[in-house]
């Protein structure tokens, strides 16, 4: 268990010391949460659907999570070549410990993340229903950061090179966020798009969020509390897998 | 303490190691030559669990690195071809990260990395970000921190490459030192004719994957009449130059040289 904590305990040294990343990696979402939340504003209020800036914000939460976990799976691939991976992977400590250590880590580091983009939207004019609700979205945003902090780490081990990344961003991550609900609501859609959005599993943690901060839910918190940590529990599973097959 | 036995590792069609076999005694500096894509790394790889063989057996202080990693893991440390410290850790987590790895006490843990980084002339600058050292004192740090365990067996992948000729000077310094008072056993691959032949006791020479000559400096010049080991070197491994296809490391290296980290 020590080299658990002291390896989940240097991805948030590492984290809380890059301050240019920090602030860099807020940019992306205030942007999606400024243009889109004020520039969509008008026409989603016509439609009768109240304030599009509320309805955005723990989307864009989501989102920072959803990016912040995966890339910090994705990382394995330069630090197992350049970095200190393969220090870890020649000590005498089980591979399971090390990747524990490391995705706990990053699912840490991306919930830091989401929590901060938090803060962001409420200066921006986002008003959460009340404040007994935080621990609950904070739980949810925990899940999130796990369930693709796992499935990073299993895309991470796998790959070979740069030029698989640009595949999974545009392949993976991408429609991950764009299917999610995080810019428009999953009622009344077509067929299609109705059973690829509830095969995201990030559906499930930003109506939760949701559900959390606004009151409003799709599927209920109990629905998307359980399938989040199944999905959690699987893309672990897959991701220690994946990285016990990692040969340098 | 190093026992290699017929050890073969193939990828797909191409044979990185074929078939060879040494020994290196304890308290022995054992060096590995040969051209890019001889199968220096790919031996080291294996003796230190990153790789699986396809054929052969090895022991590495008693241990089979296959069947017992975990075992064999605790008696070696291991310098890398690739940096592989923690640039945005100080020297000294670096070190007491590595100790917590190792199951190191932490007492004990807090003296070895004291009396080590005062060794490699590294104390002064303890708390300093990894980023903020130069090339020759990350290479010292990394060689620290693979003896902080006590290994009995220290691999030197390529140690000095891309270092001036006084860090590479100070380095074999160490090393001898190291070798000559804790009696660590020294594996080490260079391309540096020079320094293997004032550092190793004993040499192998390896080609295509077989090991095409070993013994003393001496006797590898004797052997083929040349009058220095280069000489030697060239005779056994002829003048072509080896134009190894460009894996996907080599691809990442570049991007590491691009932005120079």
């Amino acid at each position: 268990m020590t080299v658990v904590y002291y390896l989940w305990l240097r991805e948030v040294k590492r984290y809380l010391r890059s301050r240019p990343q920090i602030i860099g990696s807020i940019a992306q979402p205030l942007l999606y949460l400024l243009v889109l939340g004020f520039g969509l504003g008008p026409v989603f209020a016509q439609s009768g659907q109240g304030s599009y800036l509320q309805f955005i914000a723990p989307g864009v939460v989501g989102m920072a999570i959803l990016f912040t976990s995966i890339f910090s799976g994705i990382g394995l691939l330069w630090d197992r070549q350049f970095g200190f991976l393969k220090e870890t992977l020649v000590a005498p400590v089980p591979r399971l410990q090390i990747m524990l250590g490391r995705t706990l880590g990053g699912a840490t580091i991306a919930s830091i993340q989401g929590a901060l983009i938090l803060v962001v939207c409420i200066i921006a004019g986002f008003r959460p229903q009340s404040l007994a609700a935080l621990p609950l979205a904070l739980a949810f945003m925990l899940l999130v950061g796990l369930v693709f902090a796992g499935l990073g780490t299993a895309v991470g081990s796998t790959l070979k090179d740069m030029q698989g990344f640009q595949l999974i961003m545009n392949f993976l991550v991408m429609p991950i966020f764009f299917l999610s609900g995080a810019l428009f609501p999953l009622n009344n859609l077509p067929a299609a798009l109705t059973i690829a959005t509830r095969a995201d599993p990030l559906s499930y943690g930003i109506d939760g969020l949701r559900g959390a901060l606004i009151g409003v839910t799709q599927f209920g918190v109990a629905t998307n509390l359980s399938v989040l940590a199944v999905v959690a529990s699987g893309f672990l599973v897959l991701g220690a897998w994946a990285f016990s097959r990692i040969q340098v | 303490m190093i026992h290699v036995t017929n050890l073969v590792k193939t990828f797909g069609e191409v044979k990185a190691v074929d078939d060879i076999s040494f020994d290196v005694a304890a308290g022995e500096i054992f060096a590995f030559l040969g051209p890019n894509g001889a199968g220096k790394t790919t031996t080291i790889q294996m003796l230190t669990t990153l790789q699986r063989p396809t054929g052969g057996s090895m022991q590495l202080d008693g241990l089979d690195p296959v069947t017992q990693p975990l075992q064999a893991r605790s008696r070696f440390g291991i310098v890398f071809q690739d940096p592989s410290l923690d640039s945005e850790l100080t020297a000294y987590e670096n070190m007491d990260l590595h100790g917590a790895l190792y199951h190191v006490p932490r007492k004990i843990r807090r003296e070895r990395t004291e009396t080590l980084m005062k060794l490699f002339e590294l104390w002064d600058r303890r708390d300093s970000m990894v980023k903020t050292y130069s090339g020759g004192m990350k290479r010292r740090l990394e060689i620290a921190r693979g003896l902080l365990h006590t290994p009995r067996i220290l691999f030197l992948d390529e140690p000095t490459l891309g270092l001036d000729p006084q860090s590479r000077n100070q380095l074999w310094t160490h090393v001898k030192h190291l070798n000559e008072t804790e009696g660590v056993t020294v594996f080490l691959t260079t391309h540096y004719m020079d320094e293997a032949e004032r550092t190793a006791h004993r040499i192998a020479i390896i080609d295509h994957g077989r090991i095409v000559a070993q013994g003393t400096a001496e006797s590898l010049k004797q052997q083929t009449g040349a009058e220095s080991l280069e000489g030697a070197f060239l005779a056994l491994t002829g003048n072509t130059i080896r134009d190894e296809r460009a894996d996907s490391a080599d691809q990442l290296r570049q991007i590491a040289r691009m932005w120079r980290r």
